[in-house]
């Protein structure tokens, strides 16, 4: 097999001609310019990419790539991507959706296209609430919320939407933040290289409609004490001296935290994506509390399960490669089949 | 003993027993032997929603009728000449259809207390005068089969259940059917199980030599093969013609075919048959929903591929959303409606053409759609290929509306030459089309077609981005001016309306008609017959048949306004009536019924005459 020819692409390459028209602040822009950046290291063609999305204030994502796109219809771009990816599996098909997107109005659709597999790059910013029409509660919104549709605060209890990806047989799940460039790309990086469907939740600030949602997780003095930034291989252990880690309780069904200085170092897990039972990853997704603590971002899982689209691949190679005839020999054949009779 | 032999010009059969008896297969099978012999044939398979309703209960009966003769038939008859009842809720259940002096075959073993109880016969119909009227011949089914196997090696269930092909021995035997297709048949089906290949290869011929030797059956009967034109022909079902269509579409186009689908009745035969063609470049998913079905094949018509979905009427209805996204995105797409009766779930294995409107009109915004139906099982191969052919050649979502009547009706179908076939290939967009040589506009229309360029991705320079956003004349890009989006809604209209359909073509044979019959879809046979009944008995009727209802034929109006009178039967509350009146100002007369099955041509007959009187 020859080198990959280098592209030599650049940021640049990847901003459309279009005027970008998200609010001034919001977390969209730190994300689009991000990807751009990131896309290049990829090394694949502008044109083999393509961007499909839904409906949200995320969705016009597409608009602004210089790639192909499609801006579809609320909740259906994985189920669009799907068609898309199966009958091409020489592009490098992303959907960028939202919160209220994927996992209110098409949630039917994000955990079918993980559970088969799809070959999807799935990249969900999650602001916590419908932004595009003007501030209702949405599924990842915390109970009690007070939005235009929920005056007296919301009744419904949230999604964890990895815990969601989770259950819906992810082989690839992972979170990262809108202002944390050099760690989004790290698992965009990550994502990008996963055969299969890579779910990644960015948490995205609204600054409209939920400012702050996610302050306590990006401001200097708080953010190392949340957040939990998971590397392969390493013990978990975080804090801004390290002071906390993660251990498994013996008897316990999860992962709790614990002080660092009081825990023997071998009782600390050591984190490992790899781990084929989904319930590790599980449980590193259960973590934080709504108060955002214990926040875990990173690569939670990254297994390996033949794509969705390798096996329908297969199974039509190998249907064709029986093949000697045209198809319209093969076609004649067809029609012809079965108990036939002629009339001369 | 010799038998008389008479000969017929045509025939009507009704096979009915209970869910689990195997009605369908065996109505299967006489049909493709009577098709051996060159008759014509159309049949009508009835069978009840539910898998295994209780046993010989009303709702549980299942019916396969077969009419055949030797001339070219339309419908698969309005009323059997000869019942084969299985049980007592086969006898009673279409009893009501039978004309008196009607043959009918009883499986007597079945006429148990406890079965007649079943369905509130107080006495056996058998021994009363319920059957006063009719030829009765009373045949121990069950217990001669189970006798006829006692040598093999069967349980005694096996055996029972070999009874229908008794039954199919005896009907071969009396409308001297060739059976050696029943026997290779029987081979292949049970090629895992040579006992059971032996035990309904023994029924059937114990069936076969029964007939031979009663003297109940005293008669047997020929009926001459059909003069059809010449050439190859199988028997074939809607369904199964409209999968072939979306293979050869695939074929004649070049093109990948991908077809998303949810199951639904009465149209999952055609994913079933198009899943067997992975060979052709025909790739199916079986969808988590009817939106992801026809998200996926939209998905995959962007990238290229002719993109399909099929579904029946909820189905549609769930896709509507998609299809004005595919109307907004200007793709070639084929959305297959296999109608059946509604609301709701309403009666999923009856017949209906009541989604026209949905079809015509069941979307939000501006969104028209090119609708195609087509007219009997065997149109339904060229007509899933005129759809694909509109969609591919005019970048449009595409409605094919069949119905229940068509998909599970079958007859014979001179197989096409495939070098005669439409040829559908198309041109991806390779190089920009800006007028500076650099810049492509996606939405830059062909001036003839007025489709855009399909620029599939993978095609370098032609990046672009596309939505359901209003999309600026030319460029595609994002628009709220007023004037542009007026001109896009009134473009995407215009664009359906310019398509290119054949004139409607009207049969009034001595050209002084004063009264047009107008139909379209399914009801062409019952129609077709009622009009030729009347011109045997010298009253002029005109026929014709819509195939396009999106656009319609340039000519429709002027035909229209030619005739005194225009009748508009339809298994609907008058939507195509409805849709003519509005644009042609037509007073025409809607004639309607929604009763789960197909017209009948004799009650077509009445109801014209009727009419005709007043013209």
């Amino acid at each position: 097999m020859s080198e990959p020819i280098a592209l030599k692409l650049t940021a640049k390459d990847f901003k459309s001609d279009q005027e970008v028209r998200w609010c001034p602040g919001c977390g969209d822009y730190a994300i689009l310019a991000a990807v751009q950046q990131f896309m290049p290291e990829l090394n694949i063609a502008r044109e083999n990419t393509v961007f499909v999305s839904g409906i949200g204030c995320s969705s016009r994502f597409p608009y602004y790539m210089n790639t192909y796109g499609m801006h579809s219809i609320h909740g259906r771009a994985p189920a669009i991507a799907t068609g898309l990816s199966v009958s091409r599996p020489d592009l490098s098909v992303w959907v960028v959706t939202g919160d209220g997107d994927a996992l209110s109005i098409g949630g039917n659709h994000l955990i079918h296209a993980l559970r088969r597999n799809v070959n999807l790059k799935i990249l969900l910013f999650n602001n916590r609430i419908y932004g595009l029409t003007k501030g209702q509660y949405s599924p990842t919104s915390e109970v009690g919320k007070i939005t235009k549709s929920t005056p007296v605060g919301s009744a419904d209890a949230p999604f964890n939407p990895l815990s969601l990806a989770l259950g819906a047989e992810a082989t690839f799940v992972g979170r990262t933040i809108d202002s944390d460039r050099k760690h989004l790309q790290s698992v965009l990086r990550a994502a990008a290289e996963h055969e299969g469907s890579a779910f990644v939740e960015i948490y995205q600030n609204c600054n409209i409609f939920n400012d702050g949602a996610f302050e306590q997780l990006k401001d200097p003095g708080t953010r190392d004490d949340y957040l939990i930034r998971l590397e392969h291989g390493q013990p978990i252990t975080f804090g801004k001296d390290g002071q906390y880690c993660v251990v498994h309780p013996p008897r316990g069904f999860g992962l709790e935290v614990r002080e660092t200085a009081a825990t023997p170092a071998e009782e600390i897990v050591v984190h490992d994506a790899t781990v084929a039972d989904p319930a590790y990853a599980f449980a590193l997704s259960r973590l934080p509390g709504f108060d955002l603590r214990n926040t875990p971002i990173g690569v939670f899982r990254s297994v390996r399960r033949p794509s969705y689209d390798s096996v329908v691949q297969e199974q039509l190679a190998e249907a064709k490669a029986k093949v000697t005839e045209t198809p319209e020999q093969q076609l004649a054949g067809l029609l012809g089949s079965g108990d036939t009779w002629t009339i001369s | 003993m010799t038998k008389q032999i008479r000969q017929l010009d045509r025939v009507v059969i009704r096979f009915a027993g209970d869910s689990g008896d195997g009605m369908q297969l065996t109505g299967d099978r006489f049909t493709s032997e009577t098709a051996q012999l060159g008759n014509d044939i159309s049949t009508l398979p009835n069978f009840p929603a539910e898998i295994r309703a209780p046993a010989g209960t009303l709702p549980g009966v299942s019916s396969f009728q077969v009419h055949f003769a030797d001339y070219d038939i339309l419908t698969p008859g309005d009323a059997p000449n000869v019942l084969v009842a299985m049980n007592p809720a086969a006898l009673k259940a279409n009893l009501v259809d039978l004309p008196r002096g009607a043959d009918i075959i009883v499986n007597t073993d079945e006429f148990t207390k406890r079965n007649l109880a079943k369905v509130g016969y107080a006495s056996s119909p058998l021994d009363d005068d319920t059957l006063a009227g009719y030829a009765v011949h009373p045949v121990a089914l069950t217990s001669m089969t189970i006798g006829a196997l006692a040598e093999l090696d069967v349980s005694k269930k096996d055996a029972e259940r070999a009874k229908n092909m008794f039954a199919l021995g005896l009907l071969s035997w009396m409308y001297s059917r060739p059976y050696e297709s029943t026997l290779r048949f029987l081979e292949r089906k049970f090629a895992k199980r040579p006992e059971l290949v032996a035990a309904n290869i023994a029924a059937f011929k114990a069936g076969w030599n029964f007939g031979e030797t009663t003297e109940d059956f005293a008669v047997r009967y020929e009926i001459k093969p059909a003069k059809m034109p010449a050439g190859t022909y199988r028997n074939i079902t809607g369904n199964a013609a409209l999968s072939l269509g979306i293979v050869a579409a695939g074929v004649r186009s070049g093109l990948p075919v991908f077809l998303g689908a949810y199951p639904i009745t009465p149209a999952s035969d055609i994913l079933h048959e198009l899943s067997k063609h992975k060979r052709f470049g025909v790739t199916t998913m079986q969808a988590e929903d009817e939106i992801a079905a026809i998200g996926a094949a939209l998905g995959a018509s962007y990238g290229g591929a002719l993109g399909v979905t099929t579904t029946s009427g909820p189905g549609v209805a769930l896709k509507s959303e998609t299809i004005s996204l595919a109307v907004a995105l200007e793709l070639p797409l084929v959305i297959v409606d296999v109608q059946r009766a509604g609301p709701s779930t309403g009666m999923p294995t009856k017949t209906e053409q009541a989604d026209l409107n949905m079809a015509l009109f069941g979307r939000h915004g501006e969104a028209p759609v090119a609708v195609i139906a087509p007219k009997s099982p065997s149109d339904c191969f060229h007509a899933a290929l005129e759809a694909a052919r509109i969609a591919l050649t005019y970048r449009t979502p595409v409605i094919l509306l069949s119905d229940n009547y068509v998909a599970n009706g079958s007859e014979p179908w001179l197989l096409p030459d495939v070098a005669s076939l439409p040829d559908l290939r198309v041109e991806f967009a390779t190089a920009p089309n800006g007028e500076d040589g650099t810049t492509f506009l996606p939405y830059l229309r062909d001036p003839q077609t007025l489709a855009r360029p399909w620029a599939i991705p993978g095609t370098a320079g032609l990046e672009h981005r596309i939505g359901g956003l209003e999309k600026a004349d030319k460029t595609g890009d994002i628009s709220y001016d007023p004037a542009n989006h007026d001109f896009m809604v009134r473009t995407r209209a215009a664009r359906i309306e310019a398509i290119p359909v054949p004139d409607l073509e009207v049969e009034d044979p001595d050209g002084d008609a004063r009264m047009l019959v107008l139909g379209w879809g399914s009801t062409y046979g019952p129609i077709g017959a009622a009009c030729r009944a009347l011109r045997q008995r010298g009253l002029p009727v005109a026929q014709a048949h819509l195939r396009h209802l999106a656009p319609m034929p340039a000519n429709l109006g002027a035909v229209l306004r030619s005739y005194d009178r225009v009748v508009i039967p339809e298994m609907n509350l008058g939507q195509l009536a409805q849709v003519i009146r509005g644009r042609y100002l037509v007073d025409a007369i809607a004639y309607n019924q929604v009763r789960g099955l197909p017209f009948t041509a004799a009650e077509l007959e009445t109801m014209l005459e009727e009419v005709l009187k007043n013209v």
